[in-house]
């Protein structure tokens, strides 16, 4: 990455796909990690991807996952086709969950996964339209921390 | 710092994904079933502790950088997932013993400081 012209990346994520569930983050977590960004970024941006893909596949019928990223920054950009949120400052509370048996049964469903895609980027904003789906912008700083 | 081949002869464990090596230390220990909470919680580099026998264990810590996976409770995950771990390099070790006696016996060594076994 010798300038400042974002790579870019799409991934595609099926709601109810759980055989496949992660495999975009793993994906996005390789990438980060040849790019030689610090450990910290690659966790950071692994976790937010990897809940945000659990989200599509517990609740959206489809969503794309757009990774860019920069020397600076890694932004990911996740549009689901879905139910949406009709309250998203609930669901942004932790521990609010609307998760089913089943999904708790696989580990997941604990109300944590927004708050936790907060926590590890330094900006999000989530826009939601009930009946039609949820867009989530997150981004990560990098600190310049780029050895490769 | 405990090592996981300690882990390995103190919970009388098996090792599931041979070959792996398990010299690197490591410097903590989670124990949950919730895969959001070793999300939100664990630290890169430490172990797992689950009843929890599925491929969302292998991914969220793959994730996360955790070093090792144990199953507790005679709890075994499927082949497709313990060949995952093996590609990703994470140990995985199987154990009869109940999550807090597990739990009870890692936190004794960790007390030793590691040398307990």
């Amino acid at each position: 990455m010798a300038s400042e012209e974002a790579y870019r990346r799409e991934f595609q994520v099926k709601g109810g796909d759980f055989a496949n569930a992660g495999a975009a983050a793993c994906a996005i977590k390789e990438l980060l990690k040849e790019f030689g960004l610090s450990p910290r970024t690659v966790r950071r941006a692994a976790v937010a991807a990897y809940e945000a893909e659990m989200n599509v596949i517990m609740y959206a019928r489809k969503a794309r996952i757009g990774l860019a990223v920069t020397p600076r920054e890694v932004r990911l950009v996740v549009d689901d086709r879905g139910p949406g949120i009709a309250d998203v400052e609930l669901a942004m509370t932790e521990g609010y969950s609307t998760a089913t048996a089943e999904m708790r049964e696989l580990g997941f469903g604990a109300g944590m996964g927004l708050p936790n895609i907060k926590k590890n980027s330094d900006r999000f904003e989530i826009v939601s339209e009930p009946g039609r789906g949820t867009r989530l912008d997150i981004l990560i700083r990098t600190n310049g921390h780029v050895t490769s | 710092m405990i090592a996981l081949k300690d882990v390995l002869t103190l919970l009388d464990g098996e090792l599931l994904t041979a070959g792996l090596p398990l010299d690197a230390p490591c410097p903590g220990v989670f124990a949950s079933d919730l895969m959001s909470d070793v999300l939100t919680s664990a630290r890169p580099g430490w172990l797992l502790l689950t009843g929890l026998a599925n491929a969302h264990v292998v991914r969220a810590c793959a994730v996360a950088d955790l070093a090792a996976v144990v199953f507790v409770q005679g709890k075994r995950p499927d082949n497709g997932t313990v060949d995952q771990a093996r590609a990703g390099r994470l140990p995985l070790i199987a154990t009869r013993m109940p999550m807090f006696e597990a739990c009870a016996r890692l936190a004794r060594l960790v007390e030793d400081g590691g040398h307990g076994v």
